[in-house]
């Protein structure tokens, strides 16, 4: 072969031409699968969009049997479980961080670490089935009714807390889904209290600051945008979550006033109905809650990720 | 009491309310453990893995939904992780800060934590619904578009460790980019490529709600990846919502097969990455 073929060079460059667009094609269908997810659900939910309008989100009523549908209740189970999965795994994940990144031996940081990482590799039905088989009757047996009657006679809070002990609901759901999203916050917030300078905690320290003082002075404020971005990736997961859920929840389309009570959640209905919907306005309504979820989840998990990559950004500015 | 004695107090409460956090995460794990394996074990037998799912009542097995879900994995993983892996070389060698790249990062990240119960709804209208029926196929693309974001995300990581040095002497030999890509830079990153396979191997095979309207279930044997297929997820979550013992049996025994292949194929994972950053922070 002479030193200079001019065919090898030539077929080189075909080659390049080739492997690049393939790459690249690859890149652009990242975004063509967001586009197409966006353009299939409007088009499944048009008939619905349709029929009911802007109604289908302030609607209560779920009923197959004459036509009618609308969010409400499921757009409030959803809101309501997250909510509570929030209310207990944010403190939590802040103090497993605080435990990793503060305190921790460090023989004991890896195993302990590993040990949340795996919890968030669990598949998302293990939750749902422990919660139905184990959590739902010790809650029903020990935890619901010691609330009914001690927190339920109580005035504005109590109705949160009346009704019979079912064991699954919406307390249920939102429990379950704080055990699943815990890992994740702890997770991340272990990572964003890891990117706090070592020479700032020195300098609390050195002041004469406890380890509390300086969490709470130092640590937590310079990494409030990373929190927030991490509580918010797990709020994404939380009200996206189907399977956890589904279980626990007893699917009741109505919004009662008890946490005791079933609920459902948009993931839920679909993940219950979509099978047996018969129609094309029932199958119709459930895309249609399936819109609706996307535009929340979306949202929220953008959000998320543009804090946690203002935070990367001000991480490299700094360094 | 003094100033000193209160801050003193309140720093001891405060790092005490943290190690039960911590503690109150672990029993959880240890909880859900512990209610898997006993459950799992119990319904564990051979015949789990030598017998067809059983009507409510009869005996059986979960052979056919085993078999499903491996298949409908492994075609998952045959169509994505490919598309992941050249989308996340495109990341890091060509586009690497571009503001196109920028984008596609954002949504991809998005994609990865976006609702798999989506994913199916987008699967059933894009095929289920122009098909006219449920199949395995469409149970696979649902999970290759689950691990196109993994894949993609890892597979970038990995290779914007290969050192620059290394690609440039590849390119001062004349090699053009897509040389230099297949010949030094993916030997160099292959562990930590590998890792990416394995985390979204482990996160697909355990993905239920995507397949709950593509492939459905299926009670019976079948190969035909045109038609309905039983699947591990699907059969744990009817089992166990059925008020038949001994369906709720096999759910537990599939649910305990399941989390042991993810947790090993997570554990090997993290084994491959510490070995290929060890070799990376080596240098």
């Amino acid at each position: 072969m002479a030193i200079i073929d001019p065919g090898h060079a030539a077929r080189q460059l075909v080659y390049e031409r080739i492997f690049r667009s393939a790459t690249f094609c690859a890149a652009i269908l990242v975004l063509v699968i967001l586009g197409g997810v966006a353009v299939s659900l409007v088009r499944g939910a048009w008939p619905a969009l349709q029929m009911f309008g802007p109604g289908f989100v302030i609607h209560e009523v779920w009923n197959p049997v004459t036509g009618k549908f609308g969010a409400l209740g499921p757009m409030y189970g959803t809101i309501v479980t997250s909510a509570i999965a929030m209310l207990l795994a944010v403190p939590t994940g802040f103090g497993i961080a605080l435990f990793l990144t503060e305190l921790c031996p460090s023989w004991l940081k890896r195993p302990i670490g590993i040990a949340i990482e795996l919890l968030a590799a669990v598949p998302s039905i293990i939750f749902g089935i422990w919660g139905l088989f184990v959590l739902a009757p010790v809650l029903q047996r020990h935890t619901q009714p010691w609330l009914i009657e001690h927190v339920g006679s109580l005035p504005f809070v109590g109705a949160l807390f009346r009704g019979p002990p079912f064991g699954i609901g919406i307390l249920t759901a939102g429990i379950v889904l704080a055990i699943m999203v815990l890992p994740f916050i702890a997770a991340t917030m272990r990572d964003v209290f890891e990117t706090v300078p070592a020479m700032l905690k020195e300098s609390g320290y050195g002041l004469g600051a406890t380890t509390w003082e300086v969490i709470w002075h130092v640590v937590v404020p310079h990494s409030r945008v990373g929190m927030v971005g991490g509580v918010m990736l797990g709020l994404g997961r939380a009200l996206g979550e189907t399977m956890a859920v589904t279980f626990v929840i007893g699917n009741a389309h109505r919004i009662s006033a008890s946490l005791l009570a079933p609920g459902s959640t948009i993931s839920s209905a679909i993940a219950n109905e979509f099978t047996e919907a018969d129609g094309e306005l029932y199958t119709s309504s459930l895309i249609a809650l399936g819109l609706l979820l996307f535009l929340i989840t979306f949202t929220v998990i953008a959000l998320a990720q543009w804090m946690l990559r203002r935070l990367e950004r001000q991480g490299r500015g700094g360094a | 009491m003094s100033r000193r004695r209160i801050r003193k107090s309140y720093n001891v409460m405060f790092l005490a309310l943290s190690v039960l956090a911590t503690l109150a995460g672990l029993l959880c794990l240890a909880a859900i453990l512990w209610t898997l394996v006993t459950h799992g074990v119990a319904g564990l037998s051979t015949q789990v893995f030598t017998q067809m799912t059983p009507p409510p009542g009869a005996s059986g097995g979960l052979l056919n939904a085993i078999y499903g879900s491996a298949v409908m994995t492994l075609i998952g993983i045959l169509i994505g992780s490919p598309i992941g892996l050249l989308a996340g070389t495109y990341l890091s060698e060509y586009g690497r800060s571009s503001l196109l790249s920028a984008v596609i990062r954002f949504i991809n990240d998005v994609l990865l934590s976006a609702p798999s119960i989506i994913i199916g709804l987008f699967i059933y209208e894009l095929l289920v619904v122009r098909m006219g029926h449920f199949s395995a196929l469409a149970g696979a693309v649902a999970l290759a578009v689950i691990a196109i974001p993994v894949t993609l995300r890892t597979t970038e990581d990995m290779l914007n460790l290969v050192p620059a040095g290394m690609k440039d002497a590849s390119a001062a030999l004349g090699a053009y980019p897509w040389r230099t890509v297949l010949s030094v830079v993916y030997p160099a990153a292959r562990s930590g490529i590998v890792t990416g396979l394995l985390l979204a191997v482990a996160r697909i095979s355990g993905e239920t709600a995507p397949l709950l309207f593509t492939a459905l279930n299926n009670q019976f044997w079948s190969r035909d990846l045109n038609g309905p297929m039983a699947n591990l997820p699907v059969v744990i979550f009817q089992f166990a919502l059925s008020p038949y013992g001994n369906w709720q049996e096999l759910a537990w025994a599939g649910a305990l097969l399941i989390t042991v292949t993810i947790l090993l194929l997570s554990i090997a994972a993290r084994l491959l990455l510490s070995l290929f950053q060890g070799q990376r922070g080596g240098r």
